[in-house]
């Protein structure tokens, strides 16, 4: 809204102008008790109870989610003249800025409920059966894209290293500071993979060099780039975007 | 004389509560990715961001949801829909529309609907649904694939949901024109009884 000087109409002060100003006044304030609840959302989302019922929600949505995920459910797949050209590059930073990791001196490092947490480099991955999957990414944001991606299967990476596959959240710490955790459940599925190439090509860094989990069951942001270390827990992990409110399970 | 049942009253608050919430909260999340070249401004939307945005719109797509199974329950049950919003023809829809647009519709007896707001409040129900299996096959494109690819899979669920949306968004700014134009109706809906005529 545009707010008009007053000093003009306030030098004079017969009271007919000062009757008109009463009228204005009264007329905008009207207006902002009216739209009050519109117009204040972001004040009304960050007051502390609200964001309580909120969050609270938001949780039961999780729940809601896991109810009505199913383990054998396949995403869909599409043929290769699908896929999206260029593919589009999304983070939490601009592309300019993308880190760029040193194959060479990568290590994954694992942590938690694992029984072997020895760290892998890039070739005994690159040496692991690998798969590839032609599905529709999803972005929060609501845009969607279709890409190919190739690598192990997570479940058979789970199975090779001893992970407590009864455990209930599988977290990912990435190069970029980047974060965020899934349940074993999702983990598990027959489509998440640890993706090593886009488009048959080693992962390109604006892609997640030197690896990427690709989860067609979940949003996009729930795909974790340049991944250096992946952890098996049964506390709650959260996430970068999750910490800052945006739904833990964003399923699809 | 009763107009309006109190499952009605009740619902339809409870309704334009959980439909002023979603409405809002979408446009914040269409305006994320827009499907057409203009977005809504953000002064008129809920959740201040696109985070805030989908946990409101997620929380009370839940009122929303229920809400409405106990009104087209009760509706179909009680034979509320069968009464109130049946018989309606095409002829009779736009015989009423052009006696409103000419300032000419009668509205004497507010527990008969005429056949202009039958199909008025028959497109709001319709919309309602739309957006809400619209909004399934956008949420789990997944494990509701059945259902997404009735709605023209993911993609095509965007655009339908916005469509039922603005649907929607017209009926009731004709709705809220029409109660403004006949404003005895008003208080109708909230104590159920006709007052006075004056």
């Amino acid at each position: 809204m545009k707010r008009r000087g007053m000093a003009g109409s306030l030098a004079d002060h017969s009271r007919p102008q000062i009757e008109r100003l009463e009228r204005r006044l009264f007329l905008k304030q009207g207006l902002s008790v009216g739209a009050l609840a519109l117009l204040s959302g972001c004040e009304l989302t960050d007051d502390e109870s609200v964001q309580k019922v909120l969050s609270a929600m938001s949780r039961w949505n999780d729940r809601a989610q896991g109810w009505l995920f199913s383990p054998n459910r396949l995403a869909p797949e599409f043929p290769e003249s699908a896929i999206t050209k260029p593919f589009p590059f999304n983070a939490y930073y601009t592309e300019d800025e993308v880190r760029e990791v040193d194959g060479n001196d990568y290590k994954l490092e694992l942590s938690g409920l694992i029984a072997d947490r020895k760290p892998w480099r890039l070739p005994e991955l690159y040496a692991l059966p690998q798969t590839s999957q032609v599905t529709r990414h999803i972005c929060v944001e609501g845009w969607s894209a279709i890409g190919k991606w190739s690598g192990v299967t997570f479940r058979t990476f789970l199975e090779r290293v001893g992970a407590d596959l009864g455990a209930k959240y599988v977290g990912f710490n990435c190069a970029d500071n980047y974060s965020t955790s899934i349940d074993m459940a999702t983990a598990l599925h027959p489509q998440t993979l640890l993706a090593f190439r886009y488009a048959d090509q080693i992962l390109p860094p604006k892609y997640g060099f030197p690896m990427k989990l690709r989860i067609p069951t979940k949003l996009g942001f729930k795909n974790p780039k340049h991944i250096v270390e992946i952890m098996v827990s049964n506390a709650y992990l959260g996430g970068y975007w999750e910490d800052q409110g945006y739904n833990w399970y964003s399923g699809s | 004389m009763l107009v309006h049942p109190l499952v009605v009253r009740v619902t339809h608050w409870i309704n334009l509560l959980a439909v002023l919430i979603m409405v809002t909260s979408g446009w914040r999340i269409y305006n994320a990715s827009p499907l057409f070249a203009f977005h809504f401004p953000n002064d008129i939307t809920l959740g201040g961001w696109l985070a805030g945005a989908l946990q409101w719109h997620f929380a009370a797509l839940w009122l929303l949801v229920i809400n409405g199974l106990v009104y087209v329950t009760y509706g179909i049950v009680s034979g509320h829909f069968r009464r109130k919003l049946l018989p309606i023809s095409p002829r009779a829809v736009i015989r009423d529309i052009a006696n409103a647009l000419r300032g000419r519709l009668a509205h004497d007896d507010l527990s008969v609907y005429n056949a202009a707001q039958r199909a008025a409040y028959l497109a709001i129900i319709f919309a309602l649904v739309l957006l809400v299996l619209s909004g399934l096959a956008i949420w789990k494109p997944v494990q509701l694939h059945a259902l997404a690819a009735l709605m023209g899979d993911y993609e095509g669920a965007r655009y339908l949901h916005f469509g039922a949306m603005a649907l929607l968004v017209f009926i009731v700014l004709v709705h809220v024109v029409m109660v403004l134009l006949v404003p005895r109706t008003f208080p109708t809906m909230i104590t159920g009884r006709l007052r006075r005529a004056s």
